[in-house]
C-alpha cells in the first residue's frame, strides 16, 4: 500500500483497494455515503438540478476513472467534492451564465467587511416553525443571492458539515479565506431571513414580505 | 483583573469563529463579557446561530428521485 494515508479511514482503504483490483461493485459502495454531498456541491454552483445532476454524475466518473491517483492526502470525501467543484466549475465558464456570475463576483468585496443590517431579537425558532414552508423557502432564496463563493463555502461548512481545514482543501483556498467568506455568508443569511423574526415565521403570516419584499 | 473590552465590530468579525468555537478562550471570554451587556450583538449572535441550525439539515439540497439508481446504473455501465 505504500506510505500510511492517515485521512483514509480503514474500511474506505479497504473499497478502494477492491476497486484498484477490478471490483467496480466496490466504487459504488465507496461513493454512496457522499452521494448528497456531490449533488450538492454540484447544485450549490450551476442552480439547476438537471446540470447539476449531470455535472454529479461526470465526477463520480471522474472520480472512478482516477481512483488509483488518489493518494490520501485528504479526505476520500474531500478529494471527490473536489473534483465535482472543479467539474462544475468548468460547466459553468462553458455558459453563458459564467458572465453574469463574474460581474456578482467583482461586486463583492472580499476584504471589506459586512456589517449586520438590523438588530431585531431572534431568540429560539420552535421547531415547528423550521418546518414552515415561508422559512424554507425564503432561505433557498437567501442562499441562491449568495455571491457563488460564499455559496459553496457555506454548503460545505453548514450543510455537508466540512472542517475549516477540509472546506479549504476542497477548494482550493487558505483557511483563511474560508472563515471571512463564511462570516459574509452567514452574516448576510441572517440579514435576509431576520424581517421575519418579527413572528412572522413562528405564526406563518407572511408579514416579513411587506418589510423587504423579495 | 478587568478584561480589555472589545466593540461591537470586533464581535461582527469573529462572531462566525465564536459560533465555530474557533477562537482562543481570551477572546472568547472577552466576547462573551460583551454579550452580556449588548443587545444588539445578542440578537446578532442568536440569528447567527438559527442560521447555522437552519442549514444543518440540509433540506435545502435534497437529491432528486431516481437519482441514486441513475447514477449506479452509469457505473456499471
Amino acid at each position: 500500500m505504500g506510505a500510511p494515508k492517515p485521512h483514509l479511514d480503514a474500511n474506505e482503504a479497504d473499497l478502494i483497494q477492491r476497486v484498484c483490483q477490478g471490483d467496480k461493485e466496490a466504487f459504488y459502495g465507496l461513493v454512496r455515503p457522499y452521494e448528497r454531498a456531490v449533488y450538492a456541491a454540484a447544485v450549490s454552483i450551476l442552480h439547476n438540478p438537471a446540470d447539476a445532476e449531470d455535472v454529479a454524475q461526470e465526477a463520480v466518473l471522474k472520480a472512478f476513472s482516477n481512483l488509483a491517483r488518489f493518494r490520501g492526502e485528504a479526505k476520500f470525501s474531500t478529494w471527490l467534492i473536489q473534483i465535482t467543484i472543479n467539474e462544475a466549475r468548468l460547466r459553468l465558464r462553458k455558459d453563458h451564465r459564467h458572465l453574469y456570475e463574474s460581474v456578482d463576483e467583482q461586486r463583492t468585496d472580499e476584504e471589506g467587511q459586512y456589517f449586520p443590517k438590523d438588530f431585531a431579537d431572534w431568540r429560539e425558532i420552535p421547531s415547528e416553525a423550521l418546518q414552515r414552508e415561508e422559512l424554507r423557502e425564503a432561505l433557498k432564496q437567501a442562499i441562491a443571492g449568495l455571491a457563488p463563493k460564499y455559496r459553496e463555502v457555506l454548503l460545505l461548512r453548514d450543510v455537508q458539515h466540512f472542517s475549516i481545514e477540509e472546506t479549504a482543501q476542497a477548494l482550493g483556498i487558505s483557511e483563511g479565506n474560508v472563515k471571512t467568506r463564511l462570516l459574509r455568508a452567514r452574516l448576510q443569511l441572517r440579514d435576509a431571513l431576520a424581517p421575519g423574526i418579527d413572528g412572522s415565521w413562528t405564526t406563518g403570516q407572511a408579514e416579513y414580505r411587506k418589510v423587504r419584499p423579495w | 483583573m478587568s478584561m480589555v473590552e472589545i466593540s461591537c465590530v470586533e464581535v461582527w468579525r469573529e462572531i462566525s469563529n465564536y459560533i465555530d468555537a474557533a477562537i482562543d478562550p481570551e477572546l472568547r471570554a472577552r466576547m462573551e463579557a460583551h454579550f452580556k451587556g449588548c443587545a444588539h450583538c445578542t440578537a446578532v449572535l442568536d440569528g447567527t446561530k438559527n442560521v447555522v441550525k437552519l442549514l444543518a439539515d440540509g433540506v435545502e439540497y435534497e437529491l432528486p428521485q431516481g437519482f441514486s439508481q441513475r447514477l449506479y446504473s452509469k457505473l456499471k455501465g
